[in-house]
């Protein structure tokens, strides 16, 4: 949250539509992404009821559990899901790249393309992560042997839904999420997790405005909740009657086919929604950076995949060495994805502006050949003077890049007033005149900002098998147990 | 909090106007620690008003409804641990955390027949005064507990069992969520301690009023969920210390919810007539976006608040941003630079005027681009268009 943000909330209660927060779209959309819109039944952990699923908007599938408590509908469903999601993983890896070898000599391969899920919300991707937990460690063979499909589908879910904690990373997104980084509304947070109250604003139907829009969206029999929990109402009245007849009638396909109308009664909005919101954010332009944040994306889903057969399920719980990996590369990515958003974005980079960590102005004097001649060789130091109305809060040496060519590098010489002195110490070319163009002139308009994108480096973390003594010595292997096959999913 | 019978706090039960009180549980007095600025929410509490029926009166009825199925769950799961005098949630006290319990007795105190709350009370003090003298090792479930809440005599009738190990009192609550692999939701967490904070509160009151230390209660409770995706019980030690202090601190507030009530125009109650909305516009509210959860007035509050142009409607950090410029039309002034800040909100406006301006130079320089057409062939929302197809099995 931001006084950027909080302005353009008061701006949208004020003209009754969602105003922008993002002028260019921050994150990657693929061409036929797998939209999926799961629901579980109410009280249980995660115990699906439906799933209503595609690449094509005008032909979703629709997965339903009529009976959600008996063992091998579930895992039948499981098996659907999967092949569907397996299906999905296969048909958007694309040609491989073949890179350049890495320093030790070791063969690189990149997938051109890379899968990408869309769920409604927050909930989904708590869902999801659940549903590849209890699905991973299912054992394809002895007594309590599950379809081949059901425990890759839980190392595919569980492999998205740890992406999809990494900030940047587009394979698994949630739509108010996604959203909500490109518009503000006249509605708080909390509000905002419906995605139908959230499209109210952005995108009202005829004759409404954001506000009657999103009160109508309230109300789940209009607009039914998109998941995963089901509306408790539609649950009383209507599913637990028509489960409770399928159960007597003995499992009927009359009795089936009254469960899966209902339950497409409340998924089909959602499904509509979400079609319309990816339809409202590929109008975007999309951010200089996205392409390279899906880059990692792709590298990520290439190892996975190319290791798939070898590896065992993803551990319950991190170990030592990975944890702490994972904690630095999150934090990593925190960094690079916000830094890399206000080089895309003017109306980001005003958020470093307004907290002085930015400023952008007028240039009113330059010396583009100036050389420091104070050392054993000439260098090339041009001085700039700037005129800006921000709120500067820059000490004096504080390194800064241009935010419209973040290879220009300089250094603050003096604040005065709204003037700041730069010192350009970088980015200019090799020789001792920098190349044309690259110095701003006067007259020009001109962002720096002391913010880098990757400005830390990767650390070194031990292999797995020399955890120190200090970090509970090397962990097990990974041995399939038989209470991981067995494990109760009620 | 008094622990005298004939405490005499002002009462404020002529607020209700004749309508009947409504009983606090653990649920609505650890609600009571949401939002303790609400002045309009603190009176109806004091007075022990039926919220729930004052809304659906104004019209903005509040959606708590629970599905049936996890109501099911949820009591076949309670039902489980507690069969055969708790035979599973002994195994599991005993195994799963290795304490060293000795014989018990259990002693179900649930109502039989149509004894009055008074006699199941006594009953539980009865019995609670016995274990605590002979200190042996004894679980009471479904005790009858007592609190005063403002001046209200509050009876709460918890689904928990307090379990006395060492001499002193442990309270067990089980709830219907799950922990998988050590993990729970934080706020399904959060809420079960606030609740059990508000037994062990009770259950103190109780042992001091039996003459005991009302330490032997300990802060550590028990919470007992299902483990992983199955029904299997696990028990988990949750420190409620703070929230102890917070639901005490509440408490103690409430009182001065008589002072509010001075200020009500005469003769106004909140009964449910034709003058309940003046009756409840005439207390101050403070509504932020989180009373959705636990304060049955929170739709009325928030469409009054929308109403007048409230930031607090957008929730508390942006009202924060806003340096506390609670309202709409104000904030956006100062950002356009048409209203004189006063002093103390000179930082505020300066802040909104730069924000304004950089959002301004932003977007001129890459204007957001114009919202799609709806395409035709993709309907809108509820226009099951392919409805038929997504009924035929696919897979």
């Amino acid at each position: 949250m931001s006084t950027l943000t909080a302005l353009a909330q008061l701006e949208a209660i004020a003209s009754g539509r969602a105003q922008p927060v993002a002028t260019v779209r921050h994150c990657h959309l693929s061409e036929t992404p797998l939209v999926m819109i799961p629901l579980k039944l109410a009280g249980e952990a995660a115990a699906p009821l439906a799933t209503m699923l595609g690449t094509d908007r005008n032909a979703p599938t629709l997965l339903v559990v009529p009976q959600p408590r008996n063992r091998d509908l579930r895992f039948g469903y499981a098996a659907e899901l999967a092949k569907a999601v397996v299906e999905h993983v296969e048909a958007e890896r694309g040609a491989t790249e073949t890179l350049e070898p890495s320093k030790d000599g070791e063969e690189r391969f990149r997938y051109e393309r890379a899968p990408q899920i869309i769920v409604p919300n927050r909930g989904s991707v708590g869902f999801l992560r659940l549903l590849g937990r209890s699905t991973r460690f299912r054992s394809t063979e002895g007594p309590w042997a599950v379809d081949p499909a059901v425990p890759m589908l839980g190392r595919w879910l569980t492999w998205f839904a740890d992406r999809n904690d990494r900030p940047g990373s587009s394979v698994l997104l949630t739509l108010t999420e996604t959203l909500r980084l490109h518009w503000a509304t006249g509605q708080s947070s909390l509000e905002d997790g419906n995605l139908a109250a959230l499209m109210g604003w952005i995108d009202p139907p005829e004759g409404m405005d954001g506000p009657s829009a999103a009160a109508r969206a309230e109300d789940p029999v209009v607009s039914p909740p998109a998941g995963p929990a089901t509306d408790p109402t539609f649950d009383n009245e209507v599913l637990a009657p028509a489960i409770a007849a399928f159960d007597e009638s003995g499992g009927e396909p009359r009795a089936e086919e009254r469960i899966r109308a209902a339950v497409a009664s409340q998924l089909i909005p959602t499904w509509d929604l979400a079609w319309r919101a990816l339809d409202l954010l590929r109008a975007l332009p999309e951010g200089a950076s996205v392409p390279k944040r899906w880059e990692r994306d792709r590298d990520s889903f290439t190892y996975f995949h190319r290791e798939f057969a070898e590896s065992p399920p993803q551990a319950k719980l991190d170990d030592a060495v990975r944890a702490a990996r994972r904690l630095h590369d999150l934090e990593r990515s925190q960094e690079s994805y916000e830094a890399q958003r206000a080089f895309d974005d003017p109306l980001v980079m005003a958020e470093q502006r307004l907290a002085g960590q930015a400023f952008g102005g007028m240039v009113t004097e330059s010396e583009p050949t100036r050389l420091d001649e104070s050392g054993k060789r000439p260098k090339l130091r041009p001085y700039v003077r700037i005129r800006t109305e921000d709120p500067v809060r820059l000490d004096e040496g504080a390194t800064v890049v241009n935010a419209a060519r973040p290879g220009l590098k300089g250094r603050v010489v003096e604040i005065d007033g709204q003037d700041v002195l730069l010192e350009l110490t970088g980015g200019m070319g090799r020789k001792q005149t920098p190349e044309p163009g690259v110095v701003p002139e006067p007259g020009q308009r001109v962002v720096f900002t002391s913010r880098t994108a990757d400005s830390w480096g990767a650390s070194k973390f031990p292999e797995r098998e020399d955890t120190p003594w200090t970090h509970g010595g090397p962990p097990a292997e990974y041995e399939p147990a038989d209470e991981d096959a067995t494990e109760v999913w009620s | 909090m008094s622990r005298d019978d004939d405490h005499t706090a002002t009462d404020l039960s002529h607020l209700r106007g004749g309508e009947t009180a409504r009983n606090h549980d653990a649920r609505t007095i650890a609600a009571l620690t949401a939002n303790p600025g609400c002045a309009r929410r603190g009176v109806m509490d004091a007075a022990a008003v039926d919220k729930d029926a004052v809304a659906r009166h104004l019209g903005f009825g509040a959606p708590f409804g629970q599905s049936q199925f996890a109501i099911t769950r949820g009591n076949a799961f309670e039902a489980q641990v507690k069969a055969d005098g708790c035979a599973e949630l002994l195994a599991l006290l005993r195994d799963g955390l290795g304490l060293d319990i000795p014989e018990v007795a259990y002693d179900d105190l649930e109502s039989v027949g149509t004894e009055s709350r008074e006699v199941r009370h006594t009953r539980t003090r009865h019995l609670m005064a016995r274990a605590l003298e002979s200190g042996e090792g004894t679980m009471f479930d479904h005790p009858l507990l007592r609190l005063d809440i403002a001046g209200q005599r509050a009876y709460l009738e918890p689904d928990v069992i307090a379990f006395q190990l060492g001499g002193r009192f442990h309270v067990v609550e089980v709830k219907s969520f799950a922990v998988v692999d050590g993990q729970a939701e934080p706020e399904q967490v959060a809420a079960a301690a606030r609740q059990s904070a508000v037994y062990v509160l009770a259950l103190r009151e109780l042992v001091a009023d039996l003459g005991h230390d009302p330490e032997r209660v300990s802060h550590e409770v028990f919470l007992v969920c299902p483990e992983n995706f199955s029904n299997r019980p696990t028990a988990t030690p949750v420190d409620v210390r703070p929230q102890l202090a917070v639901v005490r601190r509440q408490l103690a507030r409430l009182t001065r919810a008589e002072d509010i009530a001075r200020d009500m125009p005469d003769g106004l109650t909140f009964a449910l007539d034709d003058a309940l909305p003046e009756a409840v516009r005439s207390v101050e509210a403070r509504y932020a976006p989180e009373c959705m959860s636990s304060c049955e007035m929170a739709l009325f509050c928030r469409d009054e608040a929308r109403a007048c142009g409230a930031t607090g409607t957008l929730g508390r950090s942006v009202r924060d941003e806003l340096g506390g410029v609670d309202s709409v039309v104000t904030a956006l002034d100062l950002a356009r630079g048409v209203r004189e800040p006063s002093e103390d909100m000179a930082e505020t406006a300066e802040q909104l005027r730069v924000a304004a301006r950089l959002r301004h130079e932003a977007l001129a320089a890459a204007p957001a681009p114009a919202v799609p057409a709806r395409d035709a062939a993709a309907p809108l929302v509820g226009v099951p268009a392919h409805g038929a197809g997504v009924l035929e099995r696919t897979a």
